[in-house]
């Protein structure tokens, strides 16, 4: 046991900090949300700079090595910041997809261009019928042409409207809610056949509908083993699950300490409310919470290096349930103490509140999870 | 960083769970596993077979009989102990007043009682708490007034648990009412308990047991060479005394004993026709209180390694965390468990049980004792510092409010 980081890692705490506090105050961010993507380019090019587009990847595909923790230190910056790049989506969700199943070629064209800040990409999953249900995919691939044609329709792919390319993935074999049977496709958004839709989502981040008619690609639009990219959704999604609940973590941080503040400077009755035992308690139930937030969102990251699929699972499983009630509670206590001026947009808690809201319905929420553990009881 | 034990740690926590495996009398191992308090003999018992190993003291420094062990370690014996389940370690004699005498004592109170701490052969209680003297305890008001080399005490205490059962009792008491702070005039006393002057009058708590007393002293003289400390700073022995309580706040071995009890007789009752382990909302409880645990477990982790680093002495005020999280689970666990017995969670019967079997029912005796857990542990977020306590500690420590 040891919660200790490496001088390494601390260096980069320490430079991705300091870079968010330097740039990314909530005026800075209003103003990347005003650029025409929604966020900020030559934000993406420091990250680049700084190496961490390229945190999780091999040194060989001009990465950093980076593992779990690393990530999960650059996810709790974002979360403070309420950064609105499309990490996430490029790095986290198509760069895991890439990593653990692309073949040699595939890695050596596309990671060290997501490293570079030239590519980025998105993760099309999720389908409208599925709700949370990883299995449930219809968009279908069938052999033809020089290699394969796509059909379907993908939800809320994170960061869609901007990515160059997407991670899809199409069943080419067995019934709709199959876990064998589907195959992961590496599909360039201009191809023919692909439309998407552009959106904010209620975070102010974007994401996208996206649909595929009659869309060719070729025998190396394939990633990983046709017909077994089951597993590789599993670890895209607990990669996912684990960097939100950093962000979930960087994000209670700054609820928690602006609601402390404004407790300590915001008078009523002739005093500071934060004199009143009612509003201590709560600010003290927050910080409880927050911690063991905190404390699960650390054992998703760490467990995304245990071997044994079942138990990774299940810890993935209770960290979600823990740092989505942690972050659910805190950002609605957030928003209570503050009164009125928290229910406004100017005002940045209620927009800390939306990224936990998104947070906790992406990738399953916390009764589904729960659910899935239930079944587990034993 | 990394959440898992070390294969030493691991290595250590085996070796822990074979030698309580081996060596709790089964006759002890049985009572406990089906809900019972570990009766008086059984603490002693137990403590006796753990000081010939040397783990009767785990937390003293090792010249006083200490294991030397880090706070982890610390943490996983008290884990192991409480889950096995085996009587834990009479907190009056080893986390209280050990450390206590360790710090503050004179080299007499050291030889005299320390050496008899471990085995038990004194059984001590605590008397902090009286009837106007809470969580507000610098409100005390029981006297001692000083009368050449000896004090005489009158007042009286409260909650006092096991005085009962025990031989001496460690004492907080007034012995300037004039001091310009409350704090500034208390001193810490050693007492025997039986002896005249002092009557100890029974509380019987909401689980219908014995457990808690009031206890009366009418012009109890004491000498004034068992004061531990000087006179008026008893204050800051109390305080270190509270501080020093930390590692096994959490408590989390006994709410796993408890969730492994609610499983096993969820095996043996049916709900709609099928076994209640199998029922969807009895296991959504579960897995919710699953994932608490998981949480206060790692928290946990988190503060006793962030103290075994620092080591200036001083509790972390996230113990307070721990405390509130920790009393939380332990109240859902016992909570599961009571509810699990259904309509066999509302007699109690210990009497006519005895009476009608020849051999233990499991389920009868678990669903008893499992409301008798659950009626004392209502108690657990009150002993201690109550989690509003707790809050204030937060709120002033962490918050700085």
């Amino acid at each position: 046991m040891d919660f200790e980081l490496s001088d390494e890692q601390r260096l980069l705490k320490d430079s991705v900090d300091r870079l968010m506090a330097d740039r990314y105050s909530f005026e800075a961010r209003k103003t990347y949300l005003k650029a025409e993507n929604g966020w900020s380019a030559e934000l993406w090019q420091q990250y680049a700079e700084l190496g961490l587009l390229g945190l999780p990847f091999a040194e060989e595909h001009g990465g950093f090595g980076g593992g779990p923790v690393e990530v999960m230190l650059v996810m709790e910056a974002f979360g403070r910041a309420l950064a609105l790049e499309p990490y996430l989506a490029t790095v986290v969700l198509a760069g895991t997809a890439i990593r653990t199943a692309g073949s040699a070629d595939q890695q050596a064209e596309l990671l060290p261009a997501i490293a570079e800040g030239r590519l980025k990409l998105a993760f099309a999953h999720g389908e409208r019928q599925a709700r949370y249900d990883l299995t449930d995919v219809m968009t279908t691939a069938k052999r033809g042409g020089k290699g394969w044609v796509l059909d379907g329709a993908k939800t809320v792919v994170f960061h869609g409207d901007t990515a160059d390319k997407f991670v899809v993935s199409a069943r080419t074999a067995g019934a709709q809610d199959a876990a064998e049977g589907i195959t992961l496709f590496l599909v360039d958004a201009h191809a023919d056949g692909v439309a998407r839709r552009g959106y904010m989502l209620r975070d102010e981040t974007r994401a996208a509908e996206l649909s595929l008619t009659n869309v060719p690609v070729g025998e190396d639009a394939v990633l990983g083993e046709v017909g077994k990219g089951l597993a590789t959704v599993q670890a895209v999604v607990e990669a996912g699950i684990a960097a939100m609940g950093a962000e979930a973590v960087g994000a209670m941080e700054a609820m928690h300490a602006m609601t402390l503040d404004y407790s300590r400077t915001r008078e009523q009755f002739g005093r500071p409310i934060g004199q009143n035992q009612v509003v201590q308690h709560r600010l003290a139930d927050m910080l409880m919470s927050m911690e063991q937030g905190r404390s699960m969102a650390m054992l998703a990251s760490i467990s995304l290096t245990e071997r044994d699929a079942a138990e990774r699972a299940r810890s993935i499983a209770m960290a979600k349930v823990g740092y989505g009630q942690a972050a659910r509670f805190v950002s609605q206590q957030a928003i209570q103490l503050h009164g009125g001026i928290g229910m406004t947009e100017e005002y940045a808690v209620g927009h800390y509140f939306r990224r936990c809201m998104v947070i906790e319905h992406t990738f399953g929420d916390t009764a589904y999870h729960l659910a899935r553990l239930a079944a587990q009881v034993a | 960083m990394d959440l898992r034990f070390t294969p030493e740690e691991v290595a250590f926590r085996d070796e822990v769970r074979a030698f309580i495996r081996e060596n709790l009398p089964a006759d002890i191992r049985e009572r406990m596993r089906l809900g019972y308090r570990p009766r008086k003999e059984d603490t002693v018992a137990w403590m006796r077979i753990l000081h010939k190993k040397g783990w009767a003291c785990p937390n003293w420094p090792v010249e006083y009989g200490g294991t030397g062990w880090s706070p982890v370690q610390r943490m996983i014996f008290i884990e192991e102990n409480q889950a096995a389940p085996a009587p834990e370690l009479l907190s009056f004699n080893i986390t209280m007043l050990g450390p206590v005498l360790i710090q503050f004592g004179t080299e007499e109170q050291k030889r005299r009682f320390l050496p008899r701490l471990p085995t038990v052969e004194d059984w001590w209680c605590q008397g902090f708490s009286e009837p106007g003297a809470g969580s507000d305890l610098a409100s005390l008001r029981t006297r001692a007034e000083r009368h050449g080399d000896h004090y005489i005490v009158n007042g009286s205490k409260i909650w006092t648990s096991t005085a009962h059962m025990a031989d001496w009792i460690f004492l907080l008491v007034r012995t300037n009412p004039n001091a310009a702070k409350r704090q500034e005039g208390i001193s810490f006393l050693l007492l025997p308990i039986k002896q005249p002057g002092i009557t100890i009058r029974p509380i019987v708590s909401i689980d219908g047991a014995h457990h808690l007393n009031e206890v009366f002293f009418d012009n109890v003289k004491v000498p004034v060479d068992m004061r531990v400390g000087e006179e008026n700073r008893g204050w800051d022995v109390a305080k270190y005394l509270l501080g020093n309580e930390r590692t096994g706040i959490a408590r989390l071995g006994k709410s796993r004993e408890r969730m492994a009890a609610a499983k096993s007789m969820a095996r043996m009752v049916k709900a709609n026709g099928r076994p209640l382990i199998e029922d969807d909302d009895f296991r959504r409880r579960v897995a919710q209180l699953e994932v608490d645990m998981k949480a206060l477990q790692i928290t946990q982790y988190r503060v006793v390694s962030a103290y075994a680093k620092q080591r200036d002495g001083r509790p972390d005020p996230l113990s307070s965390v721990l405390k509130v999280k920790g009393t939380e689970l332990l109240q859902g666990t016992s909570e599961l468990a009571m509810d699990v017995g259904g309509p066999l969670a509302m007699p109690h019967w210990s009497q006519e049980l005895a009476e009608l079997a020849n051999e233990p029912d499991e389920l009868l005796e678990g669903s008893e004792q499992s409301t008798g857990e659950y009626l004392m542990l209502r108690a657990a977020s009150i002993y201690g510092g109550t989690n509003e306590i707790q809050k204030n500690i937060l709120t002033k420590a962490v918050l700085r409010l």
